[in-house]
């Protein structure tokens, strides 16, 4: 039962973005900037409204996809999610960049029983015994969301950071954890493998619990699909697009809601 | 003793050529607080782009177990994003143990490592320092290589660096 009002409301959280901006997902790691062979990352997750104070609900792990420099997918350690937010801790052995997502595809749905308003979330082979014979007024839409983070131990590497093709994604120009003051990085979206033009791009830089305004940049996304920022301050930034359309690949759903976040740590010069 | 000036200036003409060498002095501040650890430090020549030319010291924790010593390493961050990230750990001729509070003395010959041969060309030579439980701090002195004549250049930390100084010699 509580998982399931989890995932409703997770569900509210992610449909968000093209409405009033209201609660975050996040993840957020110790350090992304690593030296050491025996060297280890702890990550909390989380959907919050301050950055980075976990104050809602904790992020889904069964959604936790980790490559690492080697493109294998690798497990985390610890996994616990609490009652704000879920933790995780990773090895990270091989020199390079991880990459660290949470990939959310499915279906919601919104529909009504005897007058009564209902939702619901999951995946789309389950669309058809979860929505009862006389709800009225079904409405489906899909969803394809991904949260990122990237720690690299010694050099940044690619090998992990190649797109799925799917959704809306992230392909670094500049490295991801290679980020500092001053300096201008740039990357480009795609959306199911090619380059998203025009889409707005926002960040915001973590501690937002001791200042008065989010000062939130924004930009969009140019013809090749690719934005940049240049950092004012040092930080974790949360770096978020959205979009919908009505390429789907379920049937019942008439839209497609995507969206794309990254937590990208701004290091001082 | 006639013979010999002739000899003499011979040898200075041609010793300085071969004799380039890069004096520089580091001083570590002593520090009144309750925890003190020795910093690390790291010391390299960087081109106008900033790619590192040559690492010429990196002080750190080398005897800790299980690696523990390099775990920190990254805390000297520009040191770390212009070189360390991409080596291994000792370098040979280069890195070496953590030094205590005073005036270390290091000198490096122009052809031999860790300095090697620099193209002629404008440099800047950066001293990193970054302690545990402390702060971190790099200063910067720009010089052009090779000197024309003897040189003396100087900079002064403020926290974790104390006088630095860099003597070229043509």
């Amino acid at each position: 039962m509580k998982h399931a009002f989890v995932r409703a409301a997770l569900c509210a959280v992610l449909l968000l973005p093209l409405a009033a901006q209201a609660h975050k997902m996040w993840m957020v790691p110790s350090a992304t900037v690593i030296s050491g062979d025996d060297a280890w990352v702890t990550v909390d997750a989380a959907v919050s409204n301050d950055l980075y104070y976990p104050d809602h609900f904790p992020a889904q792990l069964d959604q936790l996809v980790i490559t690492a420099p080697d493109g294998t997918t690798v497990k985390p350690e610890n996994a616990a999610t609490g009652k704000y937010r879920s933790t995780f801790d990773l090895a990270v052995p091989q020199k390079g960049t991880y990459r660290l997502a949470l990939v959310n595809q499915g279906v919601f749905a919104n529909y009504e029983v005897d007058g009564q308003k209902k939702r619901w979330r999951g995946k789309a082979d389950e669309l058809k015994t979860a929505i009862p014979a006389n709800a009225k007024n079904v409405q489906v839409s899909e969803m394809a969301s991904r949260v990122e983070t990237f720690v690299t131990q010694g050099t940044p590497s690619d090998g992990a950071l190649k797109p799925t093709n799917k959704g809306l994604e992230l392909v670094p120009v500049t490295k991801p954890n290679d980020l500092m003051t001053g300096e201008k990085a740039t990357f480009q979206l795609l959306l199911d493998g090619k380059p998203a033009a025009n889409i707005k791009v926002i960040a915001i830089n973590g501690a937002t619990r001791y200042r008065n305004a989010q000062d939130e940049m924004d930009t969009s996304t140019d013809k090749d699909g690719k934005f940049s920022f240049t950092w004012p301050t040092a930080g974790m930034y949360w770096v978020n697009a959205s979009s919908e359309d009505d390429k789907t690949s379920v049937k019942e759903a008439k839209q497609r809601r995507l969206g794309y976040t990254a937590t990208l740590e701004v290091l001082p010069q | 003793m006639r013979r010999l000036v002739p000899l003499v200036l011979c040898l200075a003409a041609t010793l300085p050529a071969a004799a380039a060498d890069l004096n520089l002095t580091v001083e570590i501040p002593a520090l009144k607080v309750a925890e003190y650890h020795r910093p690390y430090v790291a010391v390299w020549v960087e081109r106008e782009d900033h790619s590192v030319a040559a690492n010429l010291a990196v002080w750190y924790d080398m005897k800790k177990a299980d690696g523990e010593g390099t775990k920190w390493l990254k805390d000297m961050r520009q040191w770390w994003r212009r070189s360390g990230r991409d080596q291994t750990m000792p370098i040979d001729g280069v890195s070496g143990a953590t030094r205590p509070a005073g005036q270390h003395q290091l000198r490096f010959t122009d052809g031999k490592p860790p300095l090697g041969t620099l193209a002629p060309g404008h440099y800047e030579l950066v001293v990193e320092a970054a302690r545990e439980v402390g702060g971190r701090e790099a200063q910067r002195i720009a010089f052009d290589w090779p000197a024309k004549t003897p040189t003396h250049l100087s900079a002064k930390g403020s926290d974790e660096l104390g006088q630095i100084t860099l003597d070229l010699n043509p």
